[in-house]
C-alpha cells in the first residue's frame, strides 16, 4: 500500500482582481469574470519563484510527514513551466534547502499544466517498487501569460508537495491512471517569454477530451462511478471548466468545490490540481474517496483515486491550510506593481 | 554573488543551520571555528527556530544596484525563540507597516540575481507572521 505520507502547500500573498488586468487592456471585465468565473489571481513577489514556492510547500509537507527524516527521501521531482534555471535543476536547491541530500535522485518535470501530477504519478511508482523508502513530488509554477492576453487573467503561482511513502499514510494512491494523445493547444517555443494557445481549441479536443477520458478510464479501472467518491478535484485553467467537466461526468457542485479555488486563486498550471488536493484533504474525512485528474496541454491527464485514512485528523493542522493561505493575508497589488513583480517592464543591465 | 561563496553559505542560508559550543552551550550563527565564549573549538549542528521577534530594523531607500527594484524595503534583526539574533531582509511588508517587537516567520526566498546570466541567490528573509 502506497500514498501520501504528508502533503503542503504555497500561495504567495499578493493578489490582483480581473478589473485591474482589464482596466489596463480597455478589456470589459465583467464579461472576463464570467467567461473564466474567476475574480483574482495570485502574483509572485520578484523574490518569489519556484524553488521558493516548492521549498515552503516541502516543509509543509514535512511538518505534517512527522517522522520523516528528509534524508530518507529517495527521490526529488518538481513539475513546473517556470524552472528559474533553463539549464539547472530547481530540485537541487529544493533537496538541499530541505537537507534531503546527497543520497536522493532528482529531475526537473516538464508537461504543461499537468507536471506536477506527474511528479506524484512517478513518486507513487518508485515507493511502489521498493526503490525508495519516500519520494517528494512537487507541482509548482509561477505562471506566465502575455500581456493583455485571456491567460494574463489566469496566470498565478503557487505550489503543493507530496511526501509518498508505504506506512504511516494519511491518504492511500487506491489506483492511478493516465491519458494522453498529441494535441497542440497550447507551446512555447524556446527562448519565448510567453506561451501561445490554440483559443477554443484549448476546449473540446483538448481539456475535455483528456479529463473526461481520464476521469472515465479511471472509474473504471477501480470499478467506481462519481456517486461512490467524496470529492473530486480537476485541473483548473479557469473557473468554468472544472465545473463544466464535472458536470458532464455526473459529479455534484458540492463534490468539486472545496478543491476549486481557481476563482480566488488563478491557474498555478502544475499546481493547480495538486493545491485543489491540498485543500481537500484539509476538510476530508477519514475513509472518504478523492478522485484527482489532471491535465497538462499537448495533452495529457494523470487521473488518482485517493482513501483518506485516519491519520488525517492527526496531521492536518501540523501546517497552515491552504484555504488560509488563499483566503488570509493578502494584499491586492495595481498593474504597475503586478508588472514590475513579473518582470514586464524592460530596463537596461 | 560567486557561486563558490554561495555555495559554501548554503548550511546555513538554506537550512539555518548553527553551531554550538560543546564545551559553554553557546549557539553561534554562522557557524565559527572558535567559540566566542570560552574559545572552546568544538561545535554540535543545531537548526535555528523559524520565527520570532523584530528587534530594530532600517529602512533602505537608496539600495545597491542588485536590489533597486525592491527599494524601498526593511533590513532588520530578529531574536529567534531561542534567544539567537540574525539579520534578514523584512519581504512581504509595506515599510510603514514594520515594528519593533512584530512577531516574525522565516521564508525560504531569492536573495538576488547576479545580471541575467549569473547563478541565483537564496536564503531566508523575515515576513510577518500571520499564523
Amino acid at each position: 500500500m502506497v500514498g501520501i505520507v504528508g502533503y503542503g502547500a504555497h500561495i504567495p500573498r499578493h493578489r490582483i482582481k480581473v478589473e485591474e488586468i482589464a482596466k489596463v487592456w480597455g478589456a470589459d471585465a465583467p464579461s472576463y469574470k464570467k467567461g473564466l468565473m474567476l475574480t483574482q489571481k495570485s502574483v509572485p513577489s520578484p523574490d518569489t519563484d519556484t524553488i521558493t514556492l516548492s521549498v515552503t510547500a516541502a516543509r509543509n509537507a514535512l511538518l505534517r510527514a512527522g517522522k520523516v527524516n528528509p534524508v530518507e527521501i529517495g527521490a526529488i521531482y518538481i513539475g513546473s513551466e517556470s524552472h528559474p534555471y533553463a539549464v539547472k535543476p530547481s530540485g537541487t536547491v529544493v533537496a538541499e534547502a530541505i537537507g534531503a541530500t546527497p543520497e536522493i535522485h532528482c529531475a526537473d518535470f516538464e508537461f504543461a499544466c499537468k507536471a506536477g501530477s506527474e511528479a506524484m504519478f512517478v513518486c507513487l511508482g518508485l515507493v511502489k517498487s521498493g526503490y525508495v523508502k519516500y519520494a517528494l513530488a512537487i507541482g509548482a509554477d509561477t505562471s506566465q501569460g502575455a500581456p493583455g492576453d485571456a491567460l494574463e487573467y489566469s496566470a498565478s503561482a503557487g505550489a503543493a508537495a507530496f511526501i509518498m511513502g508505504s506506512d504511516n499514510l494519511l491518504a492511500e494512491a487506491v489506483d492511478t491512471y493516465a491519458y494522453m494523445t498529441d494535441t497542440p493547444d497550447f507551446w512555447r517555443r524556446e527562448y519565448q517569454f510567453y506561451p501561445q494557445h490554440g483559443g477554443r481549441f484549448t476546449g473540446e479536443p483538448a481539456y475535455f477530451k483528456h479529463v473526461t477520458g481520464c476521469a472515465e478510464g479511471m472509474m473504471k479501472k477501480v470499478g467506481m462511478k462519481p456517486s461512490d467518491f467524496n470529492y473530486v478535484v480537476f485541473h483548473q485553467p479557469n473557473g468554468k471548466f472544472p465545473m463544466r467537466v464535472g458536470k458532464m461526468l455526473g459529479f455534484k457542485k458540492e463534490q468539486i468545490e472545496p478543491g476549486w479555488l481557481t476563482p480566488r486563486l488563478g491557474n498555478t498550471y502544475s499546481g493547480s490540481s495538486p493545491i485543489g488536493l491540498t485543500a481537500t484533504l484539509d476538510i476530508a474525512k477519514p475513509g472518504d474517496m478523492i478522485l484527482m485528474v489532471s491535465y497538462g496541454s499537448g495533452a495529457g491527464s494523470d487521473g488518482f483515486v485517493w482513501k483518506v485514512t485516519d491519520r488525517i485528523n492527526e496531521v492536518r493542522d501540523k501546517a497552515v491550510r491552504t484555504t488560509k493561505l488563499l483566503d488570509e493575508n493578502i494584499t491586492f497589488v495595481d498593474y504597475g506593481t503586478y508588472a514590475k513583480f513579473r518582470h514586464k517592464i524592460r530596463k537596461n543591465d | 554573488m560567486f557561486p563558490a561563496r554561495a555555495h559554501r553559505e548554503y548550511p546555513h542560508r538554506y537550512r539555518l543551520e548553527a553551531g554550538q559550543c560543546k564545551k559553554c552551550g553557546k549557539v553561534v550563527f554562522p557557524r565559527r571555528l572558535i567559540c566566542p565564549v570560552c574559545g572552546h573549538r568544538e561545535f554540535g549542528k543545531v537548526i535555528l527556530p523559524d520565527t520570532g521577534k523584530l528587534v530594530s530594523y532600517s529602512v533602505i531607500r537608496v539600495a545597491p544596484s542588485q536590489f533597486t527594484d525592491e527599494a524601498p524595503y526593511a533590513i532588520g534583526i530578529a531574536e529567534l525563540t531561542n534567544g539567537v539574533k540574525l539579520m534578514a531582509q523584512v519581504a512581504d511588508c509595506d515599510v510603514d507597516n514594520i515594528k519593533v517587537g512584530m512577531d516574525i516567520r522565516i521564508e525560504f526566498r531569492r536573495i538576488q540575481t547576479d545580471g541575467h546570466h549569473g547563478v541565483l541567490s537564496y536564503g531566508y528573509k523575515f515576513v510577518p507572521k500571520w499564523y
